[in-house]
């Protein structure tokens, strides 16, 4: 196996040697890098069909039509607006839309299927809303979206408020396939396919990687080498393997897409980074072993009489209870934050070109969210190791077994 | 006179810059007194960074994000 651990500079940087492979021409032994077409077949014709699923639903975008509203907003609030849009998840899969010249603005993009719990189902196209714009009528109910969330309103379109502006119309479930999903679904199937491929190809070649698996062969041997086996322990590393590499590759490929131009922000939204935390905060204590429990309702052991530790326990207990919230709170909080800061900067100094109204805007906007763009892919690949990392050692310490008699 | 959010906000940051600053120079500080241990020191760095981290947008959100 191709590892040697004093050699291990940053992430899969440390398997030289295996990435040394990718430039290696077998054949004639001259250094040359693979390209597309030197992969295998089935992973050229899976990814053929990716791209084919990409087009022919672009294949079905519809361009709306739509009145321009927003003339009297001033170019500060209409960039905060169109930042705030760009943050939250949307109903409907809109790439771009631009501005004619009698001044309506035509959408670029496609409608998604909205499905509410509302008394009984109500499944409609989100391209009744038009864009925020008007009232949907199903059943003899009527919605309407505002800040990208669905209220129940009258015929008028009206929209109630409290003091501190909130709105307080009746929210119905929500259960709608939205962009974050529809990506959510993108990536699933695309991982699906892609380890799938590469398993095939491993049981058919033996241990040599082909294709894509020259890449993805040494960030799986790192989580598993240095994340699962180093935090967890060479006995029971096996059993977390599968949600470590799922979470790792699920959230790196979501933080990539987001830097793409479909501008989805699916890490960035603070639902999927709590469904993930969750999923770590239950494998965490339902994993847990006797000797995890044991630390945590009686965290001094033998080391002091029952009435010494009374009135230390009285603080340490709802601590360490408190702990076990805090983990998964901050890996959900941390995700989220990094994604979401990073898409505001990102988008605000796109938003310089427009506020700076002289030659100097655009060149200057280009550098910096060129250059933070560099930075992001850096911290989506960190953010996914990160989360895989702390996952890993929450697991070691709910999984570990030690000798009680010596001290520690 | 109640002190805007927003200054909470920077002291936050003040902090947390600090913190994580100080934790990439006593690395870079202990890989040249150890080079051989790099990784090792490289990733105790980034969990340590990273809690900190984690402790600043938590603070930034319940300043920034959360109403009252």
């Amino acid at each position: 196996m191709l590892k040697n651990k004093s050699q291990n500079a940053f992430f899969f940087l440390g398997y030289y040697r295996t990435f040394a492979a990718i430039f290696r021409e077998p054949k004639n032994g001259v250094l040359r890098p693979i390209f597309l077409s030197d992969m295998r077949k089935p992973f050229l014709s899976q990814f053929l069909f990716v791209a084919a699923l990409f087009l022919s639903m672009s294949a079905f975008a519809i361009a709306e039509e739509s009145k321009d509203d927003e003339g009297g907003k001033d170019l500060k609030t209409e960039i905060t607006d169109y930042i705030d849009h760009h943050l939250k998840d949307s109903h409907d899969f809109s790439l771009f839309s631009i501005k004619q010249d009698d001044g309506t603005k035509k959408h670029i993009g496609f409608p998604l299927p909205v499905i509410l719990w509302d008394d009984g189902l109500k499944v409609f196209s989100s391209s009744k809303f038009h864009h925020g714009e008007a009232v949907a009528e199903v059943d003899g109910n009527h919605y309407k979206l505002y800040h990208s969330k669905i209220y129940k309103t009258d015929a008028a379109g009206t929209i109630n408020y409290d003091e501190k502006h909130h709105a307080t119309n009746a929210k119905p479930l929500d259960f709608s396939i939205t962009k974050g999903v529809v990506m959510i679904f993108i990536t699933g199937l695309l991982m699906f396919l892609l380890f799938r491929g590469l398993a095939k190809s491993y049981a058919k070649n033996g241990s040599i990687p082909k294709g894509v698996g020259r890449f993805f062969e040494p960030i799986v041997l790192y989580i598993r080498d240095d994340i699962a086996i180093a935090n967890i322990g060479e006995k029971r590393y096996k059993k977390y393997m599968p949600f470590l590499l799922t979470v790792f590759f699920f959230i790196w490929f979501l933080n990539m897409f987001g830097l793409t131009p479909l501008g989805v922000n699916v890490t960035g939204n603070i639902s999927v980074t709590v469904a993930l935390a969750i999923v770590t905060f239950l494998l965490t204590n339902l994993t847990g072993t006797k000797d995890y429990w044991k630390h945590l309702f009686d965290p001094l052991g033998d080391s002091m009489p029952w009435f010494g530790k009374l009135p230390l326990y009285v603080i340490l207990i709802p601590i360490e209870i408190l702990g076990i919230f805090i983990k998964p709170f901050s890996l959900l909080i941390r995700l989220y934050a990094n994604m979401q800061a990073g898409h505001i900067v990102v988008m605000s100094l796109i938003g310089l070109m427009f506020i700076f109204k002289s030659w100097i805007g655009s060149p200057l906007s280009f550098g910096l969210a060129f250059a933070i763009s560099l930075i992001e892919i850096l911290v989506a690949l960190l953010q996914a190791y990160i989360f895989t990392m702390l996952s890993a050692l929450y697991f070691g310490f709910a999984s570990e077994e030690h000798d009680h008699a010596e001290a520690h | 006179m109640t002190i805007p959010r927003i200054v909470g906000a920077g002291l936050i940051v003040i902090g947390v810059g600090v913190g994580i600053g100080k934790i990439g120079g006593q690395a870079m500080e202990a890989i040249a007194r150890q080079p051989e241990a790099y990784g090792k020191i490289q990733t105790a760095m980034l969990i340590a960074a990273a809690l900190i981290e984690g402790i600043g947008f938590a603070a930034l959100f319940a300043t920034t994000e959360l109403d009252g």
